[in-house]
């Protein structure tokens, strides 16, 4: 009746999980019922759960990587003390748990923080700096977004109904077979990321579309904002490799399921097939991930250094040339399991050449500050911190491109202290920047500059003081992912590197902190109007938090840096005087359709884990009738009357003159 | 400041699959004339994959020219996916797409194929060299 | 008021000013036509990676039967006669939603609708014949790759079945409304790419694997 599930799922014997498991759920039930009784549900569902407005889902997606970061960096103090502890001692955590830390560790900090932050910022900003309404494909979007949080549920699930993949972050085979991994660990791991993955083709699809195809008048491919660009990149990579992760994680599952030989040892299969193939989209996957975050840094660079971003058309072609050489590299990943020296030199030299592009990245910004007026504001302090630690990353990452290098260094510290530190140092610290930066946008008050500032320091110095260590350690000869060690040289190193991660912990408690207090306080730290940083481009146009409508007139664009012009103008012409002639507008209406597809597949994804074939059938026939109620309504817009759009133009358009004549300027 | 723009450009893209206004008899021969070509094709297609009468070793290749061909045929004759401006995106897009394809399927077989003869096992390996 | 302040001011401060000028956002039907195909494109970059793990397993048979033994070429030519001619009556269907004619729109997909059936119970007698003779999926890393890759497109056009059936019934309660058009437009395109992709298994798996 109910497949494999039974009472011994749930993890009575681990107190680790049962306690944390039985905290999370009291915490979510308080929340519920606090939301509930306080009468905030209808406004949630009105206004987020359906909402298909770019901005809302933008803050949903961030949102969940945040609160996934919690999870993802729990994991990580659990990891950093089980090894400072266990020299010649099995430390506090068993094997079979602690190899669930590591491979919960990595797959949601991948999975569920990294991308949904950096396609959370993308949903939030790209349409208003292109100077359209939404995406191309609202209602998908939300879609999306659901999806990726089913994914997000399931993981989190696996913590207290059964267990969670014990093979690392990327299933190899054959340990990730039937045979070796016969519980429902790598179970739960395939169908979350199969689900979440057809949320994240799908935001790609949207940005791709609303990249090409929906811009406002005037502004060419030439005048987009360089986040923009690497949006689209970032986003054809999304398009171009995700597929494969899906078949890959199809063809195991087909084996696990059904019996049939893709990767098993007998029978014909072929274990490094799935190497191939998972590293042919895992490669282009950090690519997804550095892109945004570079475009992010453009932005904030050009605003804090009161200047034109540098060299333009070559940060394009960069970014271009990042997007498609990223597909040429992957072999990188296994340069040790069996090919000859031809197919290693050759992927070894395309990694290193891939590092050029971004060198020109790297240039184009430090001109950008030179002769510029740079303000230290949070966004510019995190994006500081990025050039000096990604291209120490960037490094220790060419060198481990070179062949014979990475015989020695593969799957040593070395290499777990080289990716952390391009992906925090790149990732991470973009969207510690877009986060700071935006936030006005979004919500209509900045956070609170002191304790963002504290949290700034505490990450970056935390961040070298976890992981410098762990490039010793790796020299050394310490081999990634162990649950104990005897070798006394190591252990020096593994205590600093846990003091480190104490340091970022406070880091994230600083962040909280920020949050909290700029909440309390957001009257005084109130953006008034939409214009913060004195920005450059079109999304600060608009008030804060934007109307649902972004722009009430859609802008028309003279040149690159549209806003600056059209600042520049305004002051000369003063055309804040005129008003322009304002028309209906029509949105895309809110939409259940995404909550309740997610919610039919977390069903059909939980049934598939633990073999419950009725309940698979009705998930899906859910998910297919969803869809189909959803094709058959017949209003999928309102329309918001002249009037109204008139009134709340005005009102920001105010605000705009009073603090303009308050200094000075009109 | 002027309003107008230098070189405004009012062409407008085709969705793909549309094809450019033209009368219900141009259409239908259209589809008539790709419905044949495919089948002409198709049939090719599958004689040399069962004669002998073309010399044996030309039979993959030929075949893997008549399915681009076909495939050829599909694209223009039932997507209407032309060379004109008006389809620029949708030819740029398609090309990503085939580059990506040939990157996948080239790279994995290249890259199987050097694994494969590496890892061979010893005793595959002495049977080789006898 | 210099040149270069000009520029500036007019935010081109790198006179990248563009001969052509964009117009502004794309209309629906473009936005939403573009946007499948590059789902399209993201579908047959998926079914590369299936085609490229069938290249990579074709010759581990594991002593089994190999594609020679196995493949029947009269059945695999009536099949892509019957896909061929749903994408031909597709097309017919496209012309008549063009037109707005909803009697020729529901007797062209009706008629794709009955090739495309003809299609999967073909392919599914293939294969419940394959299995019968101890030829399943599960015999060997070969046959695995080949149920896999016919298997999957034989899924899109079972989905492009159930598709096809709500397009008719759109159609048949709401008329050609601009917003069932651009479907009728997806689901075209979708068609169509999966005749596309199934000149790439007959060549590829049937007539190449028969053939080698």
């Amino acid at each position: 009746m109910f497949g494999k599930l039974n009472w011994s799922a749930i993890p009575f014997d681990q107190p680790i999980p049962l306690v944390t498991g039985a905290v999370v759920l009291v915490a979510i039930l308080a929340v519920l019922v606090w939301v509930i009784a306080k009468g905030h549900l209808p406004y949630l569902w009105d206004e987020w759960i359906t909402s298909v407005d770019h901005k809302r889902i933008g803050v949903m997606y961030t949102l969940l990587a945040c609160v996934m970061l919690l999870r993802g960096f729990a994991d990580a103090i659990m990891m950093r003390s089980q090894q400072a502890i266990a020299y010649h001692s099995q430390g506090y955590l068993p094997p079979e748990h602690f190899n669930q830390i590591f491979s919960a560790h990595g797959t949601i900090m991948i999975f569920f923080v990294a991308m949904p932050f950096v396609i959370g910022l993308m949903n939030l900003v790209v349409p208003l700096q292109l100077g359209v309404r939404d995406v191309a494909f609202p209602t998908l979007n939300s879609v999306g977004f659901w999806l990726t949080a089913t994914g997000a549920l399931l993981v989190n699930i696996s913590l207290v109904v059964g267990e969670f993949a014990r093979t690392g972050w990327l299933p190899y085979p054959p340990l990730s077979e039937l045979t070796y991994s016969p519980g429902v660990g790598v179970d739960y791991y395939l169908w979350s990321l199969e689900i979440s993955g057809v949320g994240t083709l799908v935001a790609g699809i949207n940005l791709v579309t609303t990249v090409l195809k929906l811009r406002t008048r005037g502004m060419s491919y030439m005048r987009m904002p360089m986040f923009c660009w690497t949006t689209l990149a970032s986003n054809l990579l999304i398009v171009a490799a995700f597929p494969i992760l899906t078949a890959t994680l199809a063809l195991l599952i087909l084996d696990r399921y059904f019996g049939f030989h893709f990767f098993t040892n007998e029978a014909g299969g072929n274990v490094m097939m799935f190497m191939n193939l998972i590293w042919a989209w895992g490669h282009p996957e950090v690519y997804i991930l550095i892109l945004p975050a570079f475009g992010i840094f453009s932005e904030v660079v050009s605003t804090f250094s009161g200047k034109p971003l540098f060299g333009y058309r070559s940060m394009v072609l960069a970014t271009m040339a990042i997007c498609v050489i990223s597909f040429m590299v992957w072999l990188h990943h296994f340069f040790t399991m069996g090919a000859g020296p031809d197919v290693n030199a050759i992927f070894g030299i395309a990694s290193m050449i891939i590092a050029v592009p971004t060198g020109v990245k790297i240039y184009n910004w430090l001109f950008t500050m030179y002769g510029g007026r740079i303000r230290f504001a949070t966004p510019m302090l995190w994006s500081i911190g990025f050039m000096v630690t990604f291209i120490l990353g960037g490094l220790t990452g060419v060198l481990v491109a070179v062949p014979p290098a990475d015989f020695l260094l593969h799957n040593s510290l070395f290499l777990v202290a080289h990716f952390h530190n391009v992906i925090i140092g790149g990732v991470l610290f973009g969207a510690f920047a877009g986060y700071t930066y935006w936030f006005p946008k979004a919500f209509g008050f900045r956070l609170q500059e002191g304790l963002g500032k504290a949290a700034f320091w505490f990450w970056l110095i935390g961040f070298y003081v976890a992981f410098m260590p762990l490039y010793a350690v790796g020299f050394l000869g310490m081999t990634r992912r162990m649950q104990h060690y005897d070798v006394a040289d190591w252990r020096p190193w593994l205590l600093v590197a846990a003091g480190g991660a104490v340091l970022i912990l406070i880091g994230i408690i600083f962040q909280i902190a920020q949050l909290v207090v700029s909440i309390r306080h957001r009257d005084e730290l109130r953006d008034r109007t939409g214009d913060p940083w004195d920005g450059r481009s079109l999304e600060w146009a608009t008030a804060s938090p934007p109307p649902v409508f972004n722009f009430a007139i859609p802008p028309d664009v003279r040149g690159e840096d549209a806003y600056w012009g059209m600042k520049s103008r305004a002051q000369q012409q003063d055309l804040t005087k005129h008003e322009p002639d304002y028309e209906d507008i029509e949105m895309p209406r809110n939409s259940p359709t995404g909550f309740v597809c997610a919610f039919f597949a977390t069903v059909t994804g939980f049934a598939l884990i633990w073999h419950i074939w009725w309940m698979v059938a009705a998930g899906l026939v859910g998910a297919f009738a969803t869809f189909v109620v959803f094709a058959w309504r017949d209003h999928d817009e309102y329309v918001i009357p002249a009037e109204e759009v008139a009134r709340i133009d005005r009102a920001n358009l105010a605000e705009r003159r009073a603090l303009a004549g308050l200094a000075g300027r009109a | 400041m002027s309003d107008e723009v230098q070189g405004f450009d009012n062409r407008a893209d085709l969705a793909p699959g549309d094809e450019e206004e033209a009368s219900i008899g141009s259409r239908l021969l259209g589809y008539v004339v790709g419905l044949g070509l495919a089948v002409l094709l198709t049939a090719t297609s599958f004689f040399v994959a069962g004669t002998n009468l073309v010399w044996q070793p030309s039979i993959p290749v030929a075949i893997i020219v008549l399915a681009i061909a076909q495939m050829g045929v599909h694209l223009v004759f039932f997507l209407h996916i032309t060379t004109g401006a008006d389809n620029t995106n949708n030819i740029l897009a398609l090309a990503f797409g085939l580059l990506i394809v040939f990157l996948v399927i080239g790279g994995s077989l290249w890259i199987m194929a050097n694994l494969n003869h590496n890892m061979m096992p010893m005793d595959q390996l002495m049977r080789m060299q006898r | 008021m210099t040149d270069a302040t000009m520029a500036y001011a007019d935010g081109d401060p790198h006179h990248l000013r563009s001969a052509a000028a964009h117009v502004g956002p794309a209309s629906k039907r473009i936005v939403t036509g573009y946007g499948f195909w590059i789902f399209i494109l993201s579908d047959m970059v998926m079914f590369s990676a299936f085609f490229a793990t069938y290249a990579v397993l074709l010759g581990q048979t594991a002593g089994g039967p190999g594609g020679r033994e196995l493949f029947d070429l009269r059945n695999v030519a009536i099949e892509t006669g019957f896909l061929l001619a749903s994408s031909f009556t597709c097309g017919l269907a496209t012309i008549a939603a063009g037109v707005r004619s909803k009697t020729w729109f529901q007797i062209a997909m009706a008629v794709t609708c009955v090739f495309g059936l003809a299609f999967l119970t073909i392919e599914g007698r293939e294969f419940a014949s394959l299995v019968a003779r101890g030829a399943g999926p599960t015999r060997s890393a070969f046959l695995s790759a080949f149920f896999t890759l016919v298997g999957c497109h034989g899924m899109h056009v079972s989905a492009g079945e159930l598709w096809l059936l709500t397009m008719m019934a759109q159609v048949f309660a709401k008329g050609f409304r601009a917003d069932i058009q651009r479907r009728v437009l997806c689901f075209a395109l979708f068609w169509h790419a999966l005749d596309i992709i199934w000149v790439a298994v007959f060549s590829v798996v049937y007539l190449l694997g028969s053939a080698i």
